[in-house]
């Protein structure tokens, strides 16, 4: 028994770190059509912020979160403003800007803060383990997985319940025709692609405890978010969270049973096969192009 | 015929001789004097200092830096300053090998001390085995190798496992998980440590590898959690360590009961984790940074005082440290003349000094290194304790895995 839940548990905190990488961008592709491969370096942002909080101010993990998700919100905000608004009917172009602004703030980072791996401590209260049906789980793991759910809650609260999301709904059938209808499109992108970015940054500063801090940590969760992404259906916030839900209880049974390297490769094979045939992804709405 | 073969054999060996001995000038200047001009030796130095492992081949840049500026204010080799040429071949293994053929051919530096990683030293070997120079090489690793144009001051497997198993095994407990980053160090290191169980009677319940640079380690710890085994066996390396650690501290595991055994956690990784993270595992090395010494005393100052009081002297940039000086001693015994890669190389076969770790010598059969490996536990304060150390130094053995092979002056031998 104990077994069984544990190993439901190391899934589900292996399925909640990828909702959290994975939720920004799902936020920013399915309503801007952005293809943001700069993701990655928002959440490498996020967990600087948490390490750089901590070090030069003494903060604490849990009060610097709020700060973080604004802080990098802004920085979105301004990209957008910057360089993305320009290129919204460009797809490729896009890609490249993204990605070159990716290098361009890894080497930010690495010039200003250093190429050294760096730690962010984890919060006392919460780093013990604990007891659930007789499997022990770290308590940090758990919080995060509930952060996640929040997260994605809101985000689902957002975009379905309120006149913000209808809009951005409207904006997804059809842009132009949102925009007849006197939606500022404009503003609706801008403040998407902040908030995508924020939820990245604060992914970054969940994971710092766990995982080593460096400037290039983020190319590996780039491509573990377009995965979830991918797989989920790019434009469905459900498909996110079962894909994610999906990915990282396979990861983690098939690591228990076998190996890590392994569980990675079965992993990505799979995703090969299913979008071979079913490449809109698991769960698909239809959009009018 | 034979004997007219023979006799004829013989005058032009004489013949060559006499040419040697009769006009030496057409020979060893032309030779020599490339290397050892207008009182200057130059060097290279082949450390990636940008990349993904500059952070840890920046230190051993300094180190190697500092051993050069030291010896030349003490003035010089036999009068002769030692300049260095530094390249950047950053990170990559195609880059290494570019910068050395440049470094021997067109800079004909005498020596190159450089690299850190396996992959980089594979890369360069051909350029010095081809060009006949030498490569000082600090890093330990894993074996398996008898260049002759290749001075290796690391530790190899036998030098840093055959104290800390025994050890940890008596310690601990005959339950042993071996943990790996997915490529050719760990698998020889684990080949070597399954030997040394088996002859201990010890039991290897996993043998695993991550991915290089993986970084979620849930399910590992679920299986240590389920598996109880009384060592970890860790040759994690990289960014994967860091998290490796915080992820065990994160679950709540104990080092006291399941501690992990590791061959290349330094001071350097200990920074990167966190001293809380690190603390009540061990580390086998031929050097810590608190190990006490009078010149050990004097390198930990003379670092700081170079590069900063925050920086932290490791194994490798240790042996960094003294492959320098053990280069000097061996240039200090040939004639102006006589300097070249091939002549250093047969110099400082059996060469001694007396480094930060203790005395230290060339093995004249390998051209490895006679080290005094250690046994430490980390401490919180991101230093370690040193527990046992090796009753004399130890002879390295690169084919100790393989008893039917031997590195001997002549080469790889099958026995």
């Amino acid at each position: 028994m104990d077994f069984v839940v544990s190993q439901i548990l190391t899934g589900l905190s292996l399925s909640s770190i990828l909702l959290l990488v994975a939720l920004g961008l799902a936020v920013i592709y399915g309503v801007t059509g952005v293809i943001n491969l700069a993701h990655g370096e928002f959440v490498m942002l996020g967990a600087y912020c948490a390490w750089m909080l901590q070090t030069q101010f003494g903060w604490g993990l849990l009060a610097s979160l709020v700060p973080i998700f604004i802080l990098i919100a802004i920085l979105g905000w301004l990209i957008e403003v910057l360089v993305i608004r320009h290129l919204y009917d460009r797809p490729l172009d896009t890609i490249l800007a993204t990605w070159g602004l990716g290098v361009m703030i890894q080497q930010i980072v690495r010039l200003t803060a250093g190429g050294e791996l760096r730690y962010v401590q984890m919060p006392p209260s919460l780093s013990r383990s604990v007891n659930i049906l007789g499997a022990t789980d770290s308590a940090y793991r758990l919080f995060v997985l509930g952060v996640a759910l929040a997260l994605f809650a809101l985000t689902w609260f957002i975009y379905s319940y309120t006149s913000f999301g209808l809009k951005l709904r409207a904006i997804t059938q059809n842009r132009s025709i949102a925009s007849c209808f006197g939606i500022n499109s404009a503003r609706a992108y801008r403040l998407t692609f902040a908030y995508g970015a924020g939820i990245a940054g604060l992914a970054g500063a969940l994971i710092s405890p766990l995982k080593s801090v460096s400037p290039e940590m983020g190319t590996t969760y780039v491509v573990d978010a377009f995965m979830v992404v991918v797989l989920g259906g790019v434009q469905s916030l459900l498909g996110t969270l079962v894909s994610s839900g999906l990915l990282g209880e396979i990861s983690g049974l098939l690591a228990y049973y076998s190996n890590d390297t392994i569980a990675k490769a079965l992993v990505l094979l799979a995703i090969v096969i299913i979008i071979r045939f079913r490449p809109q992804g698991l769960f698909a709405q239809r959009v009018r192009a | 015929m034979n004997n007219n073969r023979r006799t004829f054999l013989k005058a032009g060996a004489a013949a060559g001789a006499f040419t040697l001995v009769g006009f030496p000038h057409i020979w060893s200047k032309n030779s020599s004097l490339a290397y050892a001009q207008g009182g200057e030796i130059k060097v290279g130095v082949l450390f990636s200092l940008t990349g993904t492992t500059a952070i840890i081949e920046e230190s051993l840049n300094k180190a190697t830096i500092m051993a050069i500026e030291e010896i030349n204010a003490a003035g010089g080799v036999n009068g002769m300053k030692i300049v260095p040429v530094i390249e950047d071949p950053a990170s990559d293994p195609a880059t290494f090998a570019e910068k050395a053929r440049k470094l021997v051919l067109s800079d004909k530096c005498v020596s190159v001390f450089g690299s850190y990683t396996s992959a980089s030293r594979k890369a360069v070997l051909p350029v010095f085995e081809k060009q006949e120079n030498l490569f000082w090489y600090p890093t330990l690793y894993e074996g398996r190798e008898c260049s002759k144009n290749v001075i290796y001051t690391g530790a190899v497997p036998n030098q840093q496992q055959d104290d800390f198993v025994p050890w940890l095994v008596e310690k601990f407990g005959k339950r042993w998980y071996l943990i790996g980053s997915n490529y050719i160090y760990p698998k020889e290191e684990n080949n070597y440590v399954k030997k040394l169980l088996a002859g201990l009677g010890a039991e290897v319940i996993a043998e695993e590898y991550v991915p290089l640079g993986h970084s979620e380690f849930s399910s590992v710890i679920n299986k240590f959690r389920s598996e109880k085994p009384n060592v970890i066996f860790s040759t994690v390396v990289g960014d994967s360590v860091v998290a490796l650690h915080r992820q065990y501290r994160a679950a709540g595991l104990d080092p006291a009961t399941m501690p992990m055994a590791s061959l290349t956690t330094s001071e350097n990784e200990v920074a990167a984790m966190g001293g809380d993270a690190a603390a009540g595992h061990f580390t086998s090395a031929p050097y810590f940074m608190v190990y006490d010494s009078p010149e050990n005393k004097k390198f930990v100052e003379a670092y700081k005082a170079r590069w900063g009081s925050d920086k932290v002297t490791h194994f490798v940039s240790e042996s960094s440290y003294f492959q320098v000086y053990l280069f000097s001693q061996a240039v200090a015994k040939l004639a102006a003349s006589d300097i070249g890669p091939l002549a250093i190389r047969d110099a400082v076969k059996g060469e001694q000094y007396k480094a930060p770790q203790g005395l230290v010598k060339v093995e004249p059969s390998n051209l490895h290194c006679w080290l005094r490996p250690k046994v430490g536990q980390a401490q919180s304060d991101g230093q370690f304790k040193i527990l046992k150390q090796s009753a004399d130094w130890v002879e390295p053995n690169p084919y100790s895995a393989y008893p039917d092979q031997k590195c001997t002056e002549e080469g790889l031998k099958q026995i």
